[in-house]
C-alpha cells in the first residue's frame, strides 16, 4: 500500500510514468540483420565505462610534463587496482573506436541514414569524431616516447594547410613544438571539453533515435512488402533491453579479459631529444592514414605530398558528415554508396595490415 | 511571437517591432561578441620569445665513434651529430622536413633515418627517398679543446 502511495507521490512530481508507457509500447524490428543494432548499444556501454574509469584515472593523474609518466606509473605500480582501471580505461578505448565503427559501416550498409534519420546520422559521425579527438588526445597522456611523437605528427599534419597551417598547429600544441604546454592543453580538452561536447551530441543522438525507432533495411522492407507480411518486431521492453543487456555484458567480459591478460604498457618517458624509435606508429584506427603518409610521395600533381592526403582526408570526412544529404532515396544510388564504403573499408584493412606488417626498417 | 501576428497590418505597429527586434539581435550579437572574443583570445597561446640558440656543446669528441649519431639539444629543438665512417664531423637540425619527427643515424645505410615515415638524408642533410619534402638544415661543427662545438651557419 505504502509502496503503491510512494509511487504516486513521486510520479506526480518526476512524471516518468510516460517514458516507461512509451517503452513499453516500442518495439524493435526482428530481422536477420537485427545483430547489427547492438553495436551503437555496445559504443554507449563502452562510453559509460571511459566516464568511470576516466573519473578514477583523474584522482591520481598529474597533467604536467615533469609529474605525468610518475603519476601513470604510480598509478600502475602503487594504487591498489590501479593497473587494472588504466588497464580498462585504454581497451575500452580501443573497443570503443572498433564498436563506433562496426556502427558507422552497418548503419551505411543497411542505409539506415535515410530520411528522416540524416540529422541522426550527422550527430553520429561527429560523435565518432569526437571519439578518435578522445583517442588522439588521450594517448598523450601518459607522456611516453610514442606518444610524444605521434602527438608531434598528429598536430604537425595541420601546418599542411594553406594559411592558417601554421596558426592551427600552434593553437593545438599550445606553443611552436609538442611541450608540458600540449599536454596541460589536450589534458583539458580530454577530460572537460570533449566529454561535454559528446554528452549534449550524445543527449541527442540517443533522443532522434528513440522518437524515429530502429531503421529497417530496404532489402527487409522490399521482402515484407513482396510477402506483404509486416516485419517482425519484438517489445522494446523487456525484449530488446535484455538482449541490449547481454551485448554490454559480452562486451565486459571481452574487456575484463583483455585488460587482465593484456594490461595496457606504459612505455619508456618522453625525451624530447631522442631519435623517434623505430617501429613508432598511432594508435591502430590511425594506421591507415599513417601508412598512406608513408607512400605518399613528396610531391603529388603539383601539390604539397602531406596537404594532398590531409585535404584528400578533410573532403572524405565532410562527404561523409553530408552524405545524407547527397545519396538519393534509389535503389541504385544506394548500390553504388555500398560499393564506395566497401572499397573504403577495404582500403583501411589492407593499410592497417600493410602497416602492422611493415616496422619501417629496423634500429641497429 | 504570437502577439505580432495580432498587430493591426499598417498601424505603425510593426515598423516599430521590426526595429526594436532588430535592436534586440544587435544587442544579443553584442553580448554573445564580448562572450566569445575574450574566450576565443584565451584559447590562443600566448608567444614566449626565445633566445635564438647559435650554438650548442655536443659532448666529448673522444665519446663520438666513427659510423654514428647522436641527438642533442638545440636550444628547444633537438640537433644530430654524426661522425662518418672516414671520421668527418657533420651537424643538422635532427627536425624531419616531413612532420617534424626526431631523426637518427643509421650504421647499417650509413646516413639519416627518420623512423616515424621512412624518410632518408643523405650525409649533406639531402632528402634522397621517402616522403620529406626539403633537405635538413646543416650547421657548423668546430672541436674546441677536444669538444664539439655545433653552431648555426652565418
Amino acid at each position: 500500500m505504502t509502496t503503491t502511495r510512494l509511487i504516486a507521490w513521486l510520479d506526480e512530481r518526476v512524471p516518468i510514468g510516460a517514458v516507461i508507457e512509451t517503452l513499453r509500447h516500442k518495439r524493435v524490428p526482428q530481422h536477420r540483420y537485427s545483430m547489427w543494432y547492438y553495436f551503437g548499444g555496445i559504443t554507449l556501454f563502452l562510453f559509460v565505462v571511459q566516464v568511470v574509469t576516466g573519473g578514477l584515472l583523474l584522482l591520481y593523474y598529474r597533467p604536467s610534463a615533469g609529474e605525468a609518466y610518475e603519476s601513470v606509473q604510480f598509478i600502475m605500480t602503487r594504487v591498489q587496482f590501479g593497473w587494472l582501471v588504466r588497464s580498462i580505461h585504454a581497451w575500452s578505448a580501443n573497443l570503443m573506436v572498433a564498436a563506433a565503427f562496426g556502427h558507422l559501416f552497418s548503419v551505411l550498409f543497411f542505409h539506415a541514414y535515410r530520411r528522416p534519420r540524416e540529422i541522426t546520422w550527422v550527430s553520429g559521425v561527429l560523435l565518432l569524431l569526437l571519439v578518435l579527438a578522445f583517442g588522439f588526445t588521450g594517448y598523450l597522456l601518459p607522456w611516453n616516447e610514442l606518444s610524444l611523437l605521434a602527438t608531434s605528427v598528429g598536430t604537425d599534419m595541420a601546418a599542411t594547410v594553406p594559411g592558417i597551417g601554421h596558426f592551427i598547429v600552434r593553437f593545438m600544441r599550445g606553443g611552436n613544438t609538442v611541450t608540458g604546454a600540449t599536454l596541460t592543453r589536450l589534458f583539458g580538452v580530454h577530460v572537460a571539453i570533449l566529454p561535454a561536447l559528446a554528452t549534449a551530441l550524445l543527449a541527442l543522438h540517443l533522443f532522434l533515435i528513440q522518437q524515429h525507432g530502429m531503421s529497417v533495411p530496404p532489402s527487409i522492407e522490399e521482402e515484407g512488402r513482396r510477402s506483404e507480411r509486416p516485419v517482425a518486431s519484438v517489445p522494446f521492453f523487456p525484449d530488446f533491453a535484455l538482449h541490449d543487456l547481454f551485448a554490454w555484458t559480452v562486451a565486459l567480459a571481452v574487456l575484463a579479459g583483455l585488460a587482465a591478460f593484456y594490461p595496457w604498457e606504459l612505455g619508456l618517458k618522453a625525451d624530447p631529444f631522442a631519435p623517434a624509435p623505430a617501429g613508432i606508429r598511432p594508435e591502430w584506427y590511425f594506421l591507415w592514414v599513417f601508412q598512406t603518409l608513408k607512400y605518399a610521395p613528396s610531391s603529388v600533381l603539383g601539390l604539397n605530398g602531406e596537404l594532398f592526403v590531409v585535404g584528400t582526408l578533410g573532403i572524405g570526412v565532410a562527404l561523409l558528415i553530408v552524405l545524407p544529404f547527397l545519396v538519393p532515396d534509389r535503389p541504385r544510388a544506394r548500390r553504388i554508396l555500398s560499393w564506395l564504403a566497401g572499397v573504403a573499408l577495404g582500403y583501411m584493412v589492407l593499410l592497417t595490415a600493410l602497416a602492422l606488417r611493415a616496422s619501417g626498417g629496423r634500429v641497429s | 511571437m504570437a502577439a505580432a501576428s495580432d498587430a493591426a497590418p499598417g498601424s505603425g505597429e510593426p515598423g516599430r517591432r521590426t526595429f526594436l527586434n532588430w535592436l534586440l539581435g544587435l544587442w544579443a550579437a553584442g553580448v554573445a561578441a564580448s562572450i566569445l572574443y575574450p574566450i576565443l583570445q584565451y584559447l590562443v597561446p600566448p608567444d614566449i620569445p626565445e633566445a635564438a640558440t647559435q650554438s650548442a656543446d655536443a659532448g666529448k669528441a673522444s665519446t663520438l665513434a666513427p659510423n654514428s649519431g647522436r641527438v642533442i639539444a638545440f636550444g628547444s629543438a633537438p640537433a644530430i651529430v654524426i661522425r662518418t665512417a672516414a671520421g668527418e664531423y657533420r651537424a643538422f637540425s635532427a627536425v624531419c622536413t616531413h612532420l617534424s619527427c626526431t631523426v637518427q643515424y643509421r650504421p647499417d645505410l650509413q646516413h639519416i633515418w627518420c623512423a616515424c615515415h621512412n624518410g632518408h638524408y643523405d650525409l649533406n642533410g639531402r632528402n634522397i627517398a621517402g616522403p620529406p619534402p626539403r633537405p635538413l638544415e646543416q650547421y657548423d661543427v668546430n672541436l674546441r679543446d677536444g669538444e664539439i662545438i655545433v653552431s648555426k651557419r652565418a
